[in-house]
Formats: C-alpha cells, sequence, structure tokens
C-alpha cells in the first residue's frame, strides 16, 4: 500500500492497518501526536477504527519547542 | 502587603505576567528549568511533522503542570494555515488557548496583520481564546480586539532580534486606545527592556530568544521576571511626569548662607 506519511512516500508492508496501529508502530505516544488525514483531522478516539486506504496522505503532527 | 495584581484571561487568573516561550534551548531540562526559574504561568509551543529520526519524548512532558500552554501557528503563512493549525492544537488536547502568528516574510519574521485578522475572527467564532501576533498598528488592534481576541500582541522589534522595544510610540498607542490586554511578544532583549514595556502598562510580556541564547538562561529568566514585577509595579504605583525643569528634592530654605533671597 502507497501512502504518504509527513509528505514523505511510504509504502505499507501490512495488508490492513488502523491508525492506531500506524502511531504506535512508529514508537510515538498516541497522546502526544495528532493526526491529520487527507487534510482531515481524525480524533483520537476514532484511530483505532479509521484505518489506512491506499493514496492515504497523512500528517502525524507533535509539539515543538517555539516563542 | 502584597498588591492583588491578576492578569485575567477569561476564567483564567494570571499571577506573572511574564511569558516565556520555549524554543532554541540547548535541551527540554533546560527549558523547564527556565519555566520554573521564570515561575511562568503561561508558555507558548509550536506544532510540527514528528520527526522519525528523533527522540519520542514530548516537550509537554516538560512543562511544569501549574504552566498553561498557549500552542502558536508559527509557520502559518496565511490564515487558513492558521486555522488548520489552530485546530490541530485542539484535537491535540492542548486546550484552545492560541496565538496566532501569521509570517509571509522570511527576512524580518514580520507578521501579516491581514490574514491574522481573518485568523482571529474565525478562530474566535469557533471557540478559541486567541491571542494574535502583530505588527503595532491601531486600526487592526481595534479590530482584532473588536471581533474578539482575548489580548493584541504587538512586537517589540523583529522576532529573536534582541533589539528591544523599538515599536515604543506605538504600542504605547495601543495601550491607551484598545480595551484588550496588550501583550509585548518577540524582540525584548533584556531584562530592562520587559520592564520598560511594563511601566508603560503593557499586561504582560512574551520572552524567549533572550533567555534562551543567553549565557545563563536560568538566572536570566529570574531578572526577567524581576524586571517585569518591578515594571509593573511601577506602572501600579503611578509614574511620575517628566519635566524639562529641575524640581529640588531637598527644601529651598534655611540655607547655611547669608544672602537666602529666593532667586
Amino acid at each position: 500500500m502507497n501512502i504518504r506519511i509527513n509528505g514523505e512516500n511510504v509504502v505499507l508492508s501490512q495488508g490492513t492497518i488502523n491508525l492506531q496501529e500506524l502511531v504506535t508502530g512508529k514508537g510515538l505516544v498516541p497522546e502526544r501526536v495528532v493526526m491529520e488525514v487527507n487534510l482531515e483531522i481524525i480524533p483520537r478516539e476514532k484511530w483505532a477504527t479509521v484505518y489506512v486506504r491506499e493514496h492515504d496522505q497523512i500528517e502525524i503532527i507533535s509539539f515543538v519547542g517555539g516563542g | 502587603m502584597e498588591v492583588e495584581d491578576i492578569l485575567k484571561i477569561g476564567d483564567v487568573e494570571i499571577n506573572n505576567r511574564l511569558f516565556v516561550g520555549t524554543g532554541k534551548y540547548s535541551g527540554n531540562r533546560m527549558m523547564q528549568d527556565v519555566l520554573v526559574a521564570a515561575d511562568a504561568d503561561v508558555t507558548t509551543v509550536a506544532l510540527r511533522r514528528v520527526d522519525s529520526s528523533a527522540p519520542v519524548e514530548s516537550i509537554l512532558d516538560y512543562i511544569p503542570p501549574k504552566c498553561r500552554v498557549m500552542v502558536n501557528t508559527s509557520g502559518a503563512r496565511n490564515a487558513d494555515e492558521a486555522i488548520r493549525i489552530a485546530r490541530l492544537a485542539k484535537a491535540s488536547g492542548a486546550g484552545n488557548w492560541i496565538k496566532v502568528e501569521v509570517v509571509a516574510d522570511s527576512k524580518y519574521l514580520l507578521p501579516d496583520n491581514l490574514e491574522t485578522l481573518k485568523a482571529t475572527e474565525t478562530l474566535v467564532k469557533e471557540g478559541f481564546v486567541v491571542f494574535p501576533y502583530m505588527s503595532p498598528d491601531l486600526s487592526v488592534a481595534r479590530r482584532l480586539a473588536d471581533c474578539g481576541a482575548a489580548a493584541v500582541m504587538p512586537l517589540g522589534s523583529p522576532i529573536g532580534s534582541n533589539r528591544g522595544l523599538r515599536t515604543k510610540e506605538l504600542v504605547e498607542i495601543l495601550i491607551h486606545e484598545i480595551k484588550a490586554p496588550i501583550i509585548v511578544d518577540a524582540g525584548l532583549g533584556k531584562p530592562s527592556d520587559a520592564c520598560i514595556c511594563m511601566e508603560m502598562g503593557c499586561a504582560a510580556v512574551l520572552v524567549n530568544t533572550a533567555i534562551a541564547v543567553s549565557g545563563n538562561p536560568v538566572e536570566i529568566a529570574r531578572a526577567f521576571r524581576m524586571a517585569v514585577q518591578a515594571g509593573r509595579r511601577a506602572y501600579l504605583s503611578g509614574l511620575p511626569e517628566e519635566s524639562i525643569r529641575a524640581s529640588a528634592s531637598s527644601p529651598l530654605t534655611g540655607f547655611l548662607r547669608d544672602d537666602h533671597k529666593s532667586a
């Protein structure tokens, strides 16, 4: 499955994977990131039921220092 | 007795009028030490794409619990991008305080006031508590306040320049004319700069670079805190008027000489 994560092309080997699995698979703490799929924010409580689809454009965002 | 002096933003009471940014520190631990030393009640963070190669730890875990996070929209080049970032911030659970920062100029990082106004209007309607960072312009400040901005944040000088309050005359006008709190954000380079802002009647100041890149961030954070307190207290005391002529501090009678006719 070919998708884009944070602007980069990614090929996923898994047949099906939901957003929760995608995030935890990257070693990220779900409470500390936000996700957008095709420019739509997906609330954290829905991650386990939203499955990644071919050509999805996914943004995984977190907090950094700033002024 | 301490004078009770609280900045109210909605229902939130803020004791410390020094807001501290979280950028440019040598590490999260240093940033945390600075927030503690400053005794900060309000801080700000930015949102960025996750860096897969970076450590998983989150900057949020280093922010003291008493410190309220105002997510900023840095990186936004127009109103739509700022709105998108604000919605992401809300979805993250970071609350609804948002510093709208729309910058389309990479050399001076000066804000785009018109896009800032557009973003502020939309975000206020969506229930955000909005702190727009802006170039000190009276008309724009009025419109920002009228549409419900929680405060107006004029710049002192370009972000990270440490050049101090170069916009003093204009900020002074905002303080006199705008009912919303005026918070000077950007460019303050020294505690004395922060003190001047507070003496003038600013509600608060936001400082980041001056602390983060100083020789001793923790010590200068304390100095900034004291300067903000000093300036605020002076403002509340009612500063004396300036005059061109001298006015003797000692009595003008009883001189130790014979010809004490008044001049």
